[in-house]
Parts: structure tokens; sequence; C-alpha cells
């Protein structure tokens, strides 16, 4: 019932504490670039910002009312692919999924412990990790492409260069 | 086990906040890997005629400078100054207004300030200011240069500009947006220039350069192994079409000489762009008496000189026009190439030209003049192709196309430093029934880069080339989404290298052609079989093997 009643809750303040969590996520760039993240509204001029935005909203929702693996991945897969490729340590790349629960506790804790909704609280706060740990595996994921690609762009400009060398025996069967 | 940290210690020694904050200058330059090119070939340099050849690391504190480097680079600052007016304007007259500063796909990709282009052009304006203002001079004496944004020339410094010199692709996006029209390009294009005086190269550039400089392309390739390139295309086309083409290389007295990167002669997707120029040159051959020939001497049409010095720039563009005397033809056509029709548009006729040898290029096939290479003589294929379209001189079955949802993404040089806007288009959407625009923010003038030119599309600096990408992937991804797009057309040969990586990590549902492989899929050869694959060796659309009907 009462996982209920905090939904119910956060849902009234959705685009409050996603706002907030937006701004814990442009902290986390120089303070320029943050500032740039938060204001340009297009979304071809501002694709960081534009992605954070629209995957915050939606992982809200999944922090909420259930994470589901298959739910989670269009919003998170495009924020970790973008934090996999900037200046951060892997634990500041996905930092910014457990500031969620700064945001919740520093700007609505005491109205949450008020209406005795601590315990949901504690709930929501594992599906947050939960998120941590998928993002985890996603940050992985795009490190592991990224080396990926850094080995066939090697493979290919070996692979053409034995080919000029006239030692590449073409298989008859292709 | 004692001297272990405790698990609290341990955590409370991370931040996941950006450092306090600090100004610019006094951000420390921090040489990350994924985000640099491996430093030049020191026997690449020596080829080169360019000096202090030499080892050196990035990643070492100690780049083997000469004694007197600041001293060179003072001068060759001076130098520049004096000859090149533009340098001196743009150093002057930019007033911070930050109009350019989150244009830039490198900034927008790695949220690095030092990216912003004003601050980037800031970091050579500082020197500038320190060494050549009569008000940088005095308050740099009186120890307030730092107010008024003027630094002395240290190592530092000079690692900064490495590191972020080699972080512009030139793309001119910025410059769009500039109300002054600074071409925040020029400044990096100096930059570099200036880096080369103490050596300071990238192997990506200057070995291709080298290379092209000895060989005529950047691989280096012979003639006689790049004649063996273009007779295995002859092959592969025959087993396709049925019909065997017959390519001229270095014939005497050619009507036209065809120029194109050699990324299209070696390297996938590139190499179906390739069979794409061959089919369309057989068809104008066998129907119209079309007289062109390849040349294996000057068998690049990429000039990565331009992304080293002025002078370089110069060497290798002069080869195409020497060829060209050497040949006696009538004009040159020129492939599908990104920086090679910025050298030919905005510097070929300062440098090289007049190119008074050749005839203004008139097609032989539909009469039409194309104006605007009267003086540089070069014709661009897309508009060569689009004319003949217009003309209605090629027989085509578009039908084969329609497997594709196709994308067109502008070259930022062809787009930003010729105005070639409309003509692949056109081409494009007489050979393809799908076609549909990214959003206009990110097209035509104000298009996107690659994220990996000017140099820059090597492997080591993966990071990097993935985030200079991101704006452009993202509007990608939007059309994907949207309509479905499956292919990205573009004109570029270095588009054509490193998209498919690009797409590979942000849309991996998206593949890469060159537009004359969308030309030649739909091309009717005379004589030719029923085709039941594309150049790909894809079935084609309503065959038997084609799955998706």
């Amino acid at each position: 019932m009462s996982q209920k009643n905090l939904a119910l809750f956060l849902e009234k303040r959705k685009s409050a504490v996603v706002s907030k969590w937006f701004d814990e996520v442009a902290a986390s760039y120089a303070p320029d670039a943050g500032q740039f993240l938060k204001k340009q509204q297009d979304p071809f001029s501002n694709p960081v910002g534009m992605s954070f935005r629209d995957g915050l909203s939606g992982l809200f929702d999944q922090v909420v009312h259930g994470i589901d693996r298959e739910g989670a991945l269009p919003f998170l897969d495009p924020l970790i692919r973008i934090r996999a490729v900037q200046a951060f340590t892997p634990s500041q790349a996905i930092a910014f999924i457990f500031s969620l629960k700064t945001v919740l506790r520093r700007n609505f804790g005491k109205e949450i412990y008020a209406q005795q909704l601590q315990e949901a609280l504690v709930e929501l706060e594992s599906r947050i990790d939960t998120l941590g740990f998928l993002a985890f595996d996603l940050f992985m994921e795009c490190r592991e492409k990224i080396y990926q690609l850094k080995a066939n762009t090697e493979r290919n400009t070996i692979y053409r260069a034995f080919a000029r060398a006239g030692l590449i025996k073409e298989d008859p069967e292709n | 086990m004692s001297d272990l940290p405790k698990s609290d210690e341990y955590f409370s020694q991370i931040d996941h906040k950006p450092p306090k904050l600090t100004g610019w200058m006094d951000t420390p330059i921090n040489i990350r890997k994924g985000m640099y090119c491996y430093a030049s070939n020191p026997k690449s340099v020596e080829t080169l005629g360019l000096p202090y050849a030499r080892p050196w690391n990035p990643l070492e504190d100690d780049w083997q400078l000469p004694e007197n480097w600041q001293q060179i680079i003072h001068e060759g600052l001076k130098e520049r100054l004096e000859r090149f007016r533009s340098f001196k304007i743009f150093m002057d007259i930019c007033v911070r207004c930050g109009a350019c500063a989150d244009k830039c796909h490198f900034f927008l990709g790695t949220g690095d300030p030092k990216n912003m282009p004003v601050l980037r052009a800031e970091l050579l304006r500082s020197v500038y200011r320190n060494d050549f203002t009569a008000a940088g001079k005095i308050l740099a004496k009186a120890g307030f240069g730092k107010q008024i944004g003027a630094r002395p020339m240290t190592l530092d410094v000079l690692k900064e500009w490495w590191y972020y010199f080699f972080q512009c692709t030139e793309c001119r996006r910025c410059s769009v947006f500039c109300p002054y029209g600074i071409d925040t390009a020029e400044i990096t294009i100096i930059g570099r220039e200036l880096l080369n005086l103490l050596g300071l190269n990238i192997d990506w550039i200057a070995t291709p350069v080298a290379n092209c400089y000895r060989t005529g392309n950047h691989l280096g390739i012979q003639p006689h192994a790049f004649k063996d390139m273009l007779e295995f295309f002859v092959d592969d086309i025959e087993e396709i079409t049925g019909v065997r083409v017959d390519p001229q290389f270095n014939k005497k007295g050619a009507d036209i000489l065809f120029i194109t990167p050699s990324g299209d002669v070696f390297a996938d997707p590139g190499t179906y762009t390739c069979m794409g120029y061959m089919i369309l040159f057989h068809f104008l051959k066998e129907k119209y008496g079309f007289d062109v020939t390849w040349s294996t001497y000057a068998s690049e049409g990429g000039n990565f000189g331009f992304f080293t010095s002025h002078e370089t720039m110069k060497r290798l563009n002069a080869k195409m026009y020497l060829e060209a005397k050497r040949l006696g033809v009538k004009w040159i056509l020129g492939g599908e190439c990104g920086h090679m029709w910025r050298v030919i548009n905005q510097y070929m006729d300062t440098m090289n030209g007049p190119a008074d040898f050749l005839e203004e290029p008139v097609s032989p096939i539909t009469g039409t003049k194309f104006e605007n290479a009267k003086s540089t003589k070069m014709v661009h294929i897309a508009e060569f192709t689009a004319d003949l379209i217009k003309h209605g001189k090629l027989d085509l079955d578009v039908r084969r196309n329609d497997h594709l949802k196709v994308t067109f993404h502008d070259s930022c040089n062809p787009a930003r430093g010729m105005g070639l806007l409309d003509e692949p288009r056109y081409v494009i959407k007489n050979v393809c029934n799908h076609f549909y625009e990214m959003p206009a923010n990110t097209i035509r003038e104000q298009t996107f880069c690659c994220g990996s030119g000017a140099g820059l599309n090597a492997g080591e600096d993966m990071e990097l080339r993935m985030a200079g990408g991101l704006p452009r992937a993202n509007a990608v991804k939007h059309v994907h989404k949207k309509h479905g797009v499956n292919m990205l057309a573009c004109v570029c040969a270095i588009d054509r290298a490193v998209l498919p990586a690009l797409m590979e990590y942000w849309v991996p549902e998206v593949d890469v052609t060159g537009l004359h492989e969308l030309v030649a899929n739909a091309l009717i050869l005379p004589g030719e079989n029923d085709r039941e694959t594309d150049l790909r060796g894809e079935p084609l659309p309503g065959t038997e093997d084609d799955t998706n009907e």
C-alpha cells in the first residue's frame, strides 16, 4: 500500500524531481558546459542535454513503478553510451544514477517521513541500485564496443597491407 | 594487512563532481588516451623535408623540442600575421560573443569548454595578445596579462595547442554562426602549421602526406598495384552485371582525367562507390563515346597537406594538374571527396592556378558549361551526374534501390566549402524512391561533421571520434526511428571510411554508402544480365533471394 502511496506522491512531483536530477547531471560537467546543457532546448543543437532530459524522465517512471530491464534499456542506453566516450572515470560515468537518492531525500525527505513512507523509500532506493547495476553492464558493453572498433581498424589496416603484398589467399568458396 | 585503506577512507576519495572552478588559463592540460592521435613517424617528416623529424611521445613530459622552440613559434606567428591578412583580422576582431561556442560538434560531444571554437582560438590568441599587441606587451610586463587574456608561450601552452588543434576537424560549422565571419578553421590551420615548425604532427597525417608526395596516394600504392585493384573491380562488376567494363589508364589525349580519393579504391564501403564510377563511365562510353582516363600517378584526390601547412597542400595539389598537363586532357573530373574540394574551390587558384593549359569544362554529353569550374577546370562528379540525369541521359531502374531508405549527410567541405548542396540530393532522389532529410539544423550549410575529418580518422582516437560524431549520429538516429532510414549516403571518402564505425556505435541499424554506388545499382548497362544482387552482393528487391519482400 505504502509503495502505491509513494508512487502517487512522486508522480505528482515528477517534473520537479527530474529537473533537479538533471541539474545533478549538469553539475558533473564543467560549469560552461553544464549551463549550456540546461539552457538549449533544441534536441539537435543539444544532443547530450536532450538525451538526458528524455532519458531521466523515462528512468524516473521505471524507478517509481518498478524496474524492468527491457523497459529501462531504451532510456538508459543512450545516456551511458554518451558517458562512456566522455572524460569520466567509470564511477563518475554512472554516478548520476545514484544521485537520484540524494535528490529525493534532500528535497522530499521530510514530507516522505511525515507521511510514513520511509520504508517504501528504502525499497525504491534499491530499485535505483538495480538501475546502477544495469548502468554498469551497459558502460562495459560500450567500452568493449570502443575497443572492438579500435581493434577492427588495426585489423583492417594490417589486412590491407597483407593484401597489397599479395599474401592473402582468397577462399574459393566465397 | 594493516596498511590497507579502510573502505570509508577509500570511498571518501571518490569525487563525482568536476574539479573546483578555475579560469581556463589555470585549468591544466590533461592529454587523455583515446583523444589524440599518435605522433608522426620521423621518416615521413623527413620525406617531406619538414623540420625536426624525431621520435617523440605526447604522453611524456619531454617532447624533444629544439632549444629555441619559443623563438621559432614567435617568428612563425609573426610571419603568418604578415602573410595572411585574414589571420591578423581573426586575431584582432573577435569580441568573444559566444555565438560559435555551442556550434562545435566536439564541444557538444565532449562537454570540454576548450572545444568551444572561441576558446580553442583563444589558446592561440592569448599568445598573440601577449607578444604582438601594445596593450598586451605593456600589461604583461606589469603582471596584468591574464586580466586582458594574454599569456606567454610556455611548454604547457604548446601542449594545449597540440591537443586541441587536433580536436578540431576544420569543418567550419562555427564560422557559419560568427557575426564577424571569423573562420575558426583557418585558426586551426595556422595553429597546426606552427606546430609543424617544431615537427609536432600526427602520424595519421604525416605518413599519408609522405606517401602521397612519393607515390601519388595516401597508402603509397604503386602504379601497378593501383591498376590491379581496379582490375579486381572489373571482375566483380562482371560477376554482378555480366558486363566487362574496360577502364583506361594514363591515356594521353583522353578528353577527361578522373581523380578520386584513394580510399574509394582500397576501403569498404568506398570500394562500391569506385565500382559505381566504373559502371557509370562504361555506360557513358558505350552510349555516348565518353573518353575518360584514370591516372596511376595522380591516384589521390584527397590532400592531407591541407592539414599540415599551406606549402604542403600546394605541393600535393600540383600533382593532379601536372598529370592533367602531361596527359593533355581537356579538364578534370573529381570523385566523391570532401576536403579535396575545399582545396580546389578556395585555395587552388591562389596556390597553383590558374590552370590555363586546360579548357573550361563542358560536358561532352549534354553540352552544359560548368561555370563554377571555369578557373580550376575541375568538376565534381555529383554535379556532372546530376546534369546527366537532368538531361535524361541515364537509363535507370530506380526500384533496384527500393530496399534502401536513404538519408543524406552533407560533407562539410563540399557543403560549406563550395556550396554543393542540391546536386547530390537531386541525384539520390532520381535513383532512389525512399529519401528522407535529417532535421534542418543538422544539414546543408549547418551540417554536423562526421567528427573524424582533418586527419583525425585514426583508430587510436576512437573516443574523440565517437564524441565528435555524436551530433551527426543523433540526427541519423532520429530519421532511423521516425522513417526507418537504413542507409546514410555521403559524397566524401573520409565520411565513407569513418561513418560505419560511428553508426556501429550509435545507430547500428544504419549502413553507409557513396552516391555513385546508388547510381550504379539503378543504372541499366547495355547488354547486362538480369541483375540479382546489388554491388554489395545483397539480393535486389523482388528477386528470389530477397527475403524482405
